[in-house]
């Protein structure tokens, strides 16, 4: 079997996998990194979205042999140790969560949006495909106006 | 030395407590197990004449729960200082944890953080049910009580400590404090308190005017798990040798399974096992990769389910028939009529329905979320052929609900499936599973009749129909998991209103299909259809919406939640052209609600609700920011079912597959602004959970009609 490396969070990790094997599997099945979430398996739900060298994917559909050699960022590579990120401190203060199985990838999808577009308008956010089944849509988008707040260039 | 200390505290019952809601004003008993630390238990739930009058177990010094423990709700004080309460309901995101944390932390005085609720494995007896929007109502009490009492115990035992007044002690932020400054943390107390058997100082709940966690907006304690990716669902834990496996499934409901060839698939490397289920076709495999192309891999001939050809055409046409007749109008009468129609939903929760099995000889150890763990495990035990004491349930958190983890159906395929690998598996329904397999909020029809005599309505009148399961008990289908509270509307419902006369019928056609309880359950489309037809009624009057409520509402709390958000919603503000307002309101589990949206109809096709305004009032509202959290949900519930969320049915098979066809509110659906008022209340707590469903369904439907100069019948609206 192949072996593919690349760093996961910081760290450089080395896996044998088939080629064709979805990073969600790679990350949650032979790595045990669980923030990313199954929810559909066809980038639609968008619960696993994560970061490849810095920007948004949804390892469901992104094949481990494209990550080789390459930066990948789950939700759990997002915080400095125990100082978390300005948008993760945004969620935890607007009590954003419900269930909280979505809320892995809404995180990373604002991150990823909030690097490109740092004052998002309300169609930028609107952009977000991200379902969140318990509709905690108000509360995200006013976490991510508060972390566009707080977030320096 | 462990001698369980009983306490009876029927005269200690606070009046201002035990309100017309208060479970019953019963024989309070709570006690002591241990001496190694403070472990108080308090009865639970409705059948309280078995904690009356048995003997709690004696149990060995470290042992925290045994025996009638079970139909308790036990305390523990540790030595690290942490209150822990094991609870038997489940964290499905609607905030129960954080809710019971704040009753803990407040009559204890301890430090919200120092409180923790794991969820309790499956019980033997009692009430561990999760559902009804029961669970606040239900803990209140007992909750407090027991914190109450686990207060007074270490307070004593910090008097008799230092040899001072237990009442010149104060307790804060999980410590005594003496009046000279001296502190002891309650661990350090914890096993001097568990030897304490008549308390120094009141363990009674305090009066709300003393509250200052209840009632305050409180973050949930869970939410930098959430945040930071730690916080556990049945899929993300590691058990030993539980390998991945999913279920090759029919395209239609009750497909069997005719020939298989599964040779292909077993020579795939990573592919473990592969096992005939009821459901299917089962394969264990290394990853869920290597389980899902191991699936492909299966030739399989499939036989179509009962359904046959049927489609919505015609289950619509059979559940028109089955609506029983309205009776005759009263004479002189003039009628505004409406027929609706409801399609089939999704429960949908994000997380699939996962369920970790590891089925030995003689016993069985699951992990899965469940909202009635106790037949689930009775029903694992039945399938497996053990006996419900060999199998153990542990109930983890789950990602979403909305009814679907009433029943158990994965939890039943896992342990099946364990049985015949013989290996731990962890099963996982993909999205298709669950939205092609179910459950479903049943289709409905409803016709509905008001009949206006001299400007007012004299008679109302509501008969519908639904689609009710006809096969099989298999994973608890049809078993009534809670009791529904009465407060909850009879099919007819109306008698929010002053309607004179008030009438309804149901009827059911019988299909072999997977329905179940949907957030709201029954009210989720009567109440809306409802409403609906309460906007035509004021229009046929000449009466504007929101007047024509306040005048026939029964409940002046009702009226007053209207009054609310027609006030901070600017009822009849002028709208840009194509925008329309709409109201509706619910009352239910002891609690009402109202709802004001606001929808940019300019395309019919794409609407948007550009903002929603809730009013509640739910009695106390432990947590007004859960609270929030739970209308804000179901504002969002009523957007995606009135507008674009829903299930077609073509030849017996769903057609939709996941989030990209079944249409669910994205963030670009869900409005710019919300807010949601709570009411001031100091009456006991009502149910919340599910309440703003109808408010807020109704409330969308009429603020399209509203819009569209159109009369909105078939539900969603763009499907």
């Amino acid at each position: 079997m192949p072996s593919y490396s690349f760093v996961l969070n910081g760290e450089k990790v080395t896996v044998q996998a088939p080629a064709d094997m979805p990073l969600l599997w790679v990350l949650r099945d032979l790595l045990h990194v669980t923030g990313p979430k199954y929810g559909c398996g066809v980038g639609v739900c968008r619960a696993c979205t994560s970061h490849l060298d810095g920007e948004e994917i949804q390892p469901c559909v992104v094949k481990v042999k494209d990550c080789a050699d390459r930066k990948v960022t789950t939700i759990e590579g997002l915080a400095d140790g125990d100082t978390l990120h300005p948008v993760q401190q945004a969620w935890l203060d607007c009590d954003v969560s419900q269930c909280g199985f979505c809320q892995p990838g809404q995180i990373m999808a604002a991150v990823a949006l909030l690097k490109k577009t740092r004052h998002p308008t309300d169609a930028d956010i609107d952009g977000i495909e991200n379902v969140c089944r318990c509709g905690t849509y108000a509360r995200i988008r006013e976490a991510i106006n508060k972390a566009a707040t707080k977030i320096t260039p | 030395m462990a001698d369980p200390i009983e306490e009876c505290l029927l005269d200690g019952i606070d009046a201002s407590t035990a309100g017309p809601r208060t479970v019953s004003r019963r024989r309070f008993m709570v006690y002591s197990l241990s001496t190694a630390g403070l472990v108080v238990a308090a009865p639970l739930g409705c059948d309280t004449s078995t904690a009356q009058g048995s003997e709690p177990a004696r149990a060995p010094a470290d042992t925290v729960v045994t025996g009638t423990d079970d139909e308790m709700l036990v305390l523990e004080v540790t030595r690290e200082n942490k209150v822990v309460v094991r609870l038997p309901r489940v964290e499905v995101g609607q905030g129960i944890t954080t809710a019971v944390a704040m009753m803990i932390a407040e009559e204890l005085d301890a430090r919200l953080a120092d409180v923790d609720i794991p969820l309790a494995d499956a019980r033997t007896k009692g009430n561990q049910n999760t559902g009804g929007s029961d669970s606040v109502r239900s803990l209140y009490d007992p909750a407090r009580r027991l914190a109450a009492t686990a207060r007074a115990r270490l307070v004593t035992a910090a008097a008799r400590r230092w040899r001072v007044p237990a009442w010149s002690l104060r307790t804060e932020d999980t410590k005594v404090i003496a009046p000279d400054g001296r502190t002891a943390t309650f661990g350090s107390l914890s096993a001097a308190a568990a030897r304490v058997r008549r308390t120094s100082v009141s363990d009674r709940p305090k009066p709300a005017s003393r509250h200052k966690l209840i009632g305050r907006p409180t973050n949930r304690v869970d939410g930098r798990d959430i945040v930071t990716g730690r916080a556990t669902y049945a899929g993300d834990l590691h058990v030993a040798g539980a390998k991945p496996t999913v279920v090759a499934r029919p395209a239609t409901f009750g497909g069997k399974v005719v020939t298989v060839d599964d040779r292909a698939a077993r020579a795939l490397p990573g592919v473990h096992a592969v096992v005939r289920v009821p459901g299917g076709i089962a394969v264990v495999a290394e990853t869920f990769h290597h389980a899902f192309q191991g699936r492909d891999a299966l030739k399989i001939k499939w036989a179509p389910g009962p359904l046959g050809s049927l489609s919505d055409a015609g289950i619509r046409a059979r559940l028109k028939a089955a609506v029983p007749k309205l009776g005759a109008p009263p004479r002189g009468s003039k009628q505004v009529e409406g027929e609706f129609e409801f399609a089939f939903v999704s429960h949908a929760p994000m997380e699939v329905l996962t369920a970790i099995a590891d089925v030995r000889a003689h016993r069985a150890e699951m992990w899965f979320s469940a909202q009635g763990p106790m037949a689930a495990r009775d029903d694992i035990a039945s399938a497996v052929g053990l006996p419900a004491s060999a199998v153990t349930v542990h109930v983890m958190r789950g990602g979403g609900s909305f009814g679907r983890r009433l029943t158990h159906e994965a939890a039943v395929e896992a342990a099946l499936i364990s049985k015949a690998a013989g290996r731990p598996v962890k099963l996982m329904w993909s999205r298709n599973d669950d939205t092609r397999h179910g459950r479903m909020r049943p289709a409905t029809h409803h016709r509905l009749r008001a009949s206006h005599k001299d400007g007012r309505v004299v008679a109302f009148a509501h008969a519908m129909a639904s689609v009710d399961e006809s096969y099989g008990s298999k994973g608890g289908a049809r078993q009534a998991l809670f009791v529904r509270p009465a407060a909850r509307p009879a099919p007819s419902d109306s008698g929010l209103y002053n309607f004179g006369r008030l009438s309804g019928d149901s009827g059911g056609v019988e299909l072999a299909m997977p329905v179940g309880a949907w957030r709201s359950v029954d009210s989720g489309t009567m109440r809306t259809a409802e409403e609906i037809l309460v906007d035509e009624i004021a229009g046929s009057l000449g009466v504007d919406p929101v007047a024509f409520r306040r005048t026939t509402l029964r409940s002046k709390a009702v009226r007053a939640v209207l009054d609310k958000v027609a006030e901070a919603g600017s009822w009849n503000a002028p709208l840009p052209a194509g925008h329309g307002q709409g109201v509706a309101v619910h009352e239910e589990y002891g609690s009402c609600v109202a709802c004001l949206a606001e929808i940019d109809a300019t395309d019919p096709k794409k609407p948007r609700v550009v903002k929603v305004v809730m009013a509640a009032d739910v009695g106390t509202a432990v947590n007004p920011r859960g609270l929030q959290a739970q209308l804000m949900g179901t504002a969002v519930d009523g957007i995606s079912t009135v507008l674009s969320a829903g299930l077609h049915i073509d030849r017996g098979a769903v057609r939709e597959g996941s989030f990209a066809d079944f249409h669910w509110a994205r963030q670009r659906n869900a409005p710019l602004h919300f807010e949601a008022h709570i009411m001031p209340s100091t009456a006991e707590p009502g149910g919340a959970g599910e309440l703003g469903v109808p408010a807020a369904s109704g409330a969308v439907a009429n603020a399209y009609a509203r819009a569209t100069g159109t009369r909105p019948r078939r539900f969603p609206l763009n499907f």
